[in-house]
């Protein structure tokens, strides 16, 4: 066990390099950064004395080692637009994305699960034909839509919620946290239903879908012919075979929803790094950019690796297999 | 005589489809004692298996039973309520399906399927019935059972899985087991196995079993009795012997004359029944049989044959009906 996760490890530590060398290679060929920098009377001499102070005259695999190494430390140089370091940056606007972010998918597993259990077993239910028909309009419609008729109704016309930002926050030591005011409760609110739709409608159908069919193998009905209760059944014998693909999709999803919120944070203006990624591509910042792959992907492996555990503790399976010697 | 465990009385199933209700099962009536071994033989869609889900009550929806009872020593089950069906299954009907690899829930241990079990339906606590489950596995003849209550099922071979699906099937001591096609998913040899501990659970405790397959090799060793069914509908219903050896009904012959034998001339060529059955959207008026039977006459086109006792067989066949008898000696004095 110990062996696999070791090696799940070095794999992301693998796809952690490949990412690098992604985002370095944005500061190769997204323009010369000194143009950036500069004003436009600048003569070739300050010029060359800004590149050499950046580095930029370096050999390029002595650039990509000290990028590389500074990355690992999190350091991941000064933005051009902001004139600070991007890990403060980054730091500062991280809270507020994980919190949306989870809250997303905290609404999406437990909404999402819950309607699909109750649409699987009460099929042919007129509420659960309603939310298959729904469902489909969670999934289609885009995200940013969906935020605009939010804050239509319940900003503009209703006047109940916030239509933008994070309401007020509370510190604890660099981290905020809008969890513990009205007000920042209150703004979490859309922005998370925003972010989570998509996510709760897919997992809504996926668990709707998984749980029909393990309602339909041999296992299930042999259970019945045992005379164990529906709810045992249903809940002991069903529900853990289908949470199996739900974990990897769920997982997965986690990974997107911080991406997605790029587009949710733009909407509602919430303050963090998906707000300061629109911004920084908007201004060619292009260490920002950089540092947002590589944190998004740092994020991503982690997830992948967190589900890969949880999979060989939910399915014996593969455990055998992961055990077994090669 | 005793009241039989299972008595089915003119049964019939029902699967509403668009083009209106198929009959799966059309007054099919049976009875197994105590200890007795019905096996049920058929091609595959005669309603064998239909038969053994309408006992336990496991007919889902479009499904239904449309008519008939059925008594399990005594008493009327089919019409019970959910609760109190499901409360019988698996305490004192139990069934076993054909494939074991996917017949056991594969995320828990077995011990934990045991105990779950036999905590359904005795008033054991965990200590108890975990001691029940490891006596249930060395019953059913798994090796080390101290140890292997605590394995998954991946970790078995399909022989030991159905084992442990038998160990599950008769946790709560049933009077009656269902066991459909028990050993069809096996290997020979393994099947051999199976069919005796499927025998010897029998005689042990008494209970009856309904042995539902297609292979007459396993119910010429295993059963008492053995009914053929033909369309949801049976044909023929005796002792084993008798019916091995003498089949009345014209399929049962086909089916007995399409068995191989290692004693037999090589050179005689093994009998095929022409043509195939018939689906459930279009069985013939009269006799389910008469468009394949080589004897069939006019009234077999018309009139369907209610079962006949010949000796101790039953026979649902008009050219056993008396009168037919009589005419034929009739004409063959007047020719």
């Amino acid at each position: 066990m110990l062996a696999f996760i070791l090696r799940r490890a070095l794999q992301s530590i693998g796809v952690m390099i490949a990412v690098g060398i992604i985002a370095f290679t944005m500061f190769r060929f997204a323009g010369d950064p000194v143009n950036q920098m500069v004003a436009i009377d600048t003569t070739p001499a300050q010029r060359a004395e800004v590149r050499a102070s950046l580095g930029l005259d370096d050999p390029v695999p002595v650039q990509f080692a000290r990028y590389f190494i500074n990355a690992v430390q999190f350091k991941f140089g000064v933005s051009y637009q902001f004139r600070q370091p991007v890990s403060a940056l980054l730091k500062e606007r991280m809270p507020a994305t994980l919190e949306l972010a989870t809250c997303a998918t905290v609404i999406a597993l437990v909404f999402g699960i819950l309607m699909g259990i109750y649409s699987a077993l009460r099929k042919d239910s007129f509420f659960a034909k309603v939310l298959q028909a729904v469902s489909l309009i969670g999934i289609s419609l885009p995200t940013f839509l969906i935020g605009i008729l939010l804050i239509y109704l319940f900003a503009v016309t209703l006047g109940w919620l916030p239509s933008f930002g994070r309401g007020d926050v509370v510190k604890f030591g660099w981290w905020t946290t809008g969890l513990l005011t009205i007000s920042g409760l209150k703004a979490l609110i859309m922005p998370s239903v925003t972010l989570g739709l998509f996510q709760m409608t897919l997992i809504m159908r996926l668990v709707r879908a998984e749980m029909l069919e393990v309602l339909r193998t041999d296992y299930i009905r042999f259970a019945r012919a045992r005379g164990l209760t529906t709810r045992a059944i249903h809940f002991g014998h069903a529900l853990k075979n289908t949470l199996v693909p739900v974990i990897t999709v769920a997982g997965l999803q986690f990974g997107s929803v911080i991406a997605f919120a790029i587009i949710t944070e733009t909407v509602f203006q919430w303050p963090g790094m998906g707000l300061l990624f629109v911004q920084a591509v908007q201004n060619v910042d292009i260490p920002i950019m950089a540092a947002y792959l590589l944190v998004v992907s740092l994020i991503f492996v982690t997830i992948n690796l967190i589900v890969d555990i949880l999979y060989t503790i939910v399915d014996p399976r593969l455990r055998a297999t992961i055990n077994r010697p090669a | 005589m005793s009241v039989p465990v299972l008595s089915v009385r003119n049964l019939r199933v029902e699967f509403a489809s668009r083009r209106g209700a198929l009959r799966a099962i059309d007054g099919v009536s049976f009875d197994i004692a105590k200890g007795e071994v019905l096996g049920v033989v058929g091609e595959s869609g005669a309603g064998k298996s239909v038969t053994g889900l309408a006992a336990i009550g496991l007919i889902d929806p479009p499904g239904r039973i449309a008519g008939g009872e059925i008594l399990l020593s005594g008493l009327r089950i089919d019409n019970l309520p959910a609760e109190e069906m499901r409360r019988i299954r698996g305490k004192r009907i139990a069934m076993i399906f054909q494939d074991p690899l996917t017949s056991l829930n594969p995320l828990y241990r077995i011990g934990d399927q045991l105990v779950e079990t036999i905590r359904t339906h005795l008033n054991l606590n965990e200590t108890q019935a975990r001691k029940r489950a490891v006596d249930l596995l060395a019953e059913v003849g798994i090796p080390a059972p101290d140890r292997r209550v605590d394995a998954y099922p991946h970790e078995f071979s399909g022989g030991m899985r159905q084992r442990v699906v038998i160990a599950l099937a008769i946790a709560a001591e049933p009077e009656l087991i269902i066991a459909d096609e028990p050993t069809t998913a096996l290997d020979v040899s393994v099947q051999a196995q199976i069919i005796a501990l499927i025998k010897r659970l029998g005689r042990d405790h008494g209970t009856a079993v309904m042995l539902v397959t297609h292979d007459m090799g396993v119910i010429a060793e295993t059963s008492d009795r053995v009914a053929v069914m033909y369309s949801g509908r049976i044909a023929e219903i005796g002792p084993v012997r008798d019916v091995v050896q003498n089949p009345l009904h014209p399929y049962a012959k086909g089916l007995m004359g399409a068995i191989p034998t290692l004693t037999g001339d090589a050179a005689q060529r093994l009998v095929q029944i022409p043509g195939s059955m018939p689906r459930l959207s279009a069985i013939p008026p009269g006799c389910a049989f008469n468009p394949r039977c080589s004897f069939a006459f006019d009234r077999c086109r018309v009139e369907r044959p209610e079962p006949i006792a010949v000796g101790a067989q039953q026979v649902a066949c008009h050219l056993y009906d008396p009168d037919h008898v009589h005419d034929q000696v009739h004409a063959e004095s007047a020719a």
